[in-house]
């Protein structure tokens, strides 16, 4: 298992030292990307999935967040070499270690395509920028031909001539094109999109989705793929993790977790979406109550106080383990760790 | 696109600085008299009689006389065609010459305390951002507080003092007693080097401190935004990512005031310069409007308004040329 492993992540938690209080933005999350997998994270604003991510390019921004725990192994090493990973957690986030890392090795496509590319210089130059940076021996021209090349890989048309615009004279559909341009320009063996699709219009998301899948098979990358939209993730997931409030609370391959949730806030987050095939006037099902408070976080289980499985006694007492109930299939819910009977119970009902 | 930017805007310049030349006219014509009833007066007061066939004589001789029209195309195409500003009556000196003596060591001041403002203003406001609520950062709030609350006569009076006291300095003026009235050399260069940053860190503490604060809230505005963190998820060392985006975007409110240097430049600081003796423009400006001295006061009005004008055009240029949404947003 562990030799198709490209990063692994354990324990990891992110605490932001705010006047207000702490904020466990991120407290014990553990996952692994495989190569060329697609891992997609899940949940609400708020729920530390962009932290999550921020955390592994040490992007977090100090003060007032802070890794305080855990590792992120970045494997280096090809099939079966044990011996070449990279502790990221434990560089110096200003350093020359992460900085060689950064563009190179991981990268990153954000949510805002407005606002992502620097709004002074021209894409082209934005993007020959990081091939310089990370490819030696590339010298300007050569970097130019490599930065047309990859923007015209992305589906953009007259890419000779876009090089040389500015990002307000893109669309955003074009521009989050060009941002996955520059992302892909040093061919990274992970890519993480912080909901990369989030603020463009339907059709638009749709393409860049398509694209993204089609890049990824192409360049053999994994991807990290954050986003709060559950469709969106059942197209491009190979496996997900739903996170709620700092945690992971359910992670299972991508069928099996549409097919079967078990945790209580999984099941809400499905039943919340609207059927084509519904009743007309039937009302759409909200999860009760609204994100508890980040200084205010009930005791025991985090999820609760909204949950409608609810066991007085024992949800608000402790917080549940993270417990495998099938292969591939992770859930933390005392719904499962608890005798066989409930869980058929559950299913039943 | 921007050579017909350019050129569109030069032509706008003409019917513009014809205008001003009107408004500088009336301007100095405004005030109840004119120069000759305060020369008269003060040559009566002196003892001197004056006839009226005299004052008519002195009145047709500097054209006094004629309709106010006329008066203005006379003022007008001496200046343009001839470079004759006319004569003060009070320095009875031509006044190109009185602004020949005074323009370049103004000058010299401004640029020095532009420049000044520069190399103080921007890496403080850039690392007060960058370094939100430290020490440092407490401590420039605080003493920028300070240089835009104070008038710079009064801190110029407060240093006067000081150095007189404390150090038994004269503060005063750009030369040393020796150099004063000798020619240019060497040690004439040398000796107003160390005398002119006196003026330069007083007239420039108000402007530093303001610039100061205008950078270091851009570049907070800036450095939240997305393509800060792009930039730095590329692998960038912070400086040079730093320095390439938003220090780039934040520097727009600094080439926007170059246009308003300008006529600065020329100017220079009336309170400031009077305090510390020094032989600027801006006292002799003062003088010549309570003297009515209106050739001189009309002149220094007319290329002020003409250098504003000017520096105006500059800073729109290099905006528009430095930054590409208003290069193709507002142009095209």
């Amino acid at each position: 298992m562990a030799h198709d492993s490209l990063l692994e992540i354990k324990n990891l938690m992110t605490y932001f030292h705010l006047h207000e209080g702490i904020v466990r933005a991120v407290d014990g999350v553990s996952f692994e990307v495989r190569r060329g997998q697609t891992l997609g994270i899940i949940g609400e604003s708020g729920c530390g999935k962009s932290v999550t991510a921020h955390s592994i390019l040490r992007l977090v921004p100090s003060p007032p967040g802070n890794i305080v725990n855990g590792e992120i192994l970045l494997h280096r090493g090809e099939n079966g070499n044990e011996d070449g990973f990279v502790d990221l957690a434990q560089l110096d986030p200003r350093g020359a270690d992460i900085r060689a890392i950064r563009g190179a090795e991981i990268s990153m496509v954000f949510q805002e395509p407005m606002t992502s590319f620097g709004p002074m210089h021209t894409i082209g130059n934005q993007i020959i920028e990081s091939i310089l940076l990370h490819q030696e021996g590339v010298d300007g021209s050569e970097a130019r031909e490599l930065a047309i090349e990859n923007l015209r890989r992305v589906g953009i048309p007259r890419a000779e001539q876009i090089v040389d615009a500015y990002p307000h004279q893109l669309s955003g559909g074009m521009r989050q094109r060009a941002m996955i341009a520059m992302a892909l320009s040093c061919s990274p063996r992970l890519l993480i999109a912080d909901e990369p699709t989030t603020a463009l219009d339907v059709t638009i998301q749709a393409q860049i989705l398509e694209l993204m899948t089609a890049l990824q098979e192409e360049y053999g990358m994994a991807v990290i793929f954050i986003t709060h939209n559950l469709g969106v993730i059942a197209e491009v997931a190979d496996e997900v993790a739903v996170m709620y409030l700092g945690r992971i609370v359910e992670q299972a391959g991508v069928n099996e977790l549409f097919d079967n949730p078990q945790h209580p806030y999984t099941q809400g987050l499905l039943n919340s979406i609207p059927h084509i095939d519904e009743a007309k006037l039937a009302r759409l099902r909200a999860i009760e109550g609204v994100v508890p408070d980040p200084y205010d976080i009930p005791s025991g289980c985090a999820f609760s106080d909204r949950c409608p499985s609810f066991m007085p006694g024992k949800c608000d007492s402790a917080m549940p383990d993270l417990a495998a109930t099938g292969p591939e299939h992770r859930v933390r819910c005392f719904l499962y760790s608890e005798a066989e009977e409930i869980v058929t119970e559950v299913a039943d009902g | 696109m921007l050579t017909q930017y350019i050129g569109r805007r030069l032509l706008l310049l003409g019917p513009l600085l014809f205008i001003i030349s009107i408004i500088s006219f009336v301007l100095i014509q405004l005030p109840p008299g004119d120069i000759l009833n305060m020369e008269v007066l003060r040559l009566r007061s002196a003892g001197t009689q004056v006839s009226e066939e005299q004052v008519e004589a002195l009145r047709q001789l500097y054209g006094l006389d004629k309709s106010l029209p006329e008066q203005y195309w006379l003022w007008i195409t001496n200046i343009l065609f001839e470079g004759n500003f006319g004569t003060s009556f009070t320095y009875v000196k031509p006044v190109s010459e009185i602004l020949a003596a005074r323009v370049p060591l103004t000058a010299a001041v401004s640029i020095f305390t532009a420049v000044f403002v520069w190399i103080m203003a921007v890496p403080i406001g850039v690392y007060s951002a960058t370094h939100q609520y430290s020490l440092v950062d407490y401590f420039w709030t605080f003493v920028s507080f300070i240089g835009v609350a104070t008038p710079g006569f009064l801190l110029a009076l407060v240093f006067l003092w000081m150095a007189f006291v404390m150090f038994d300095i004269s503060a005063i003026g750009l030369f040393s007693q020796e150099y004063e009235s000798a020619p240019w050399s060497w040690a004439k260069i040398i000796n107003m080097l160390q005398h002119i940053w006196i003026p330069i860190v007083i007239i420039g503490m108000a402007h530093t401190a303001g610039m100061m604060r205008t950078m270091r809230g851009m570049m907070l505005d800036e450095l939240n935004k997305q393509y800060v963190i792009t930039a730095r998820s590329k692998g960038l060392t912070e400086t040079r990512l730093l320095v390439k985006y938003p220090v780039r975007t934040s520097m727009n409110p600094v080439f926007s005031t170059i246009g308003w240097m300008l006529p600065g430049i020329i100017s220079g600081e009336v309170l400031v310069s009077m305090v510390l003796n020094i032989p600027t423009t801006g006292p002799v400006l003062l003088q010549a409007l309570l003297n009515q001295d209106m050739f001189l006061a009309g002149s220094i009005v007319f290329i002020l308004s003409v250098l504003t004008v000017i520096g105006t055009l500059i800073s729109d240029i290099l905006l528009v040329w430095l930054d590409p949404r208003i290069r193709y947003e507002g142009v095209a």
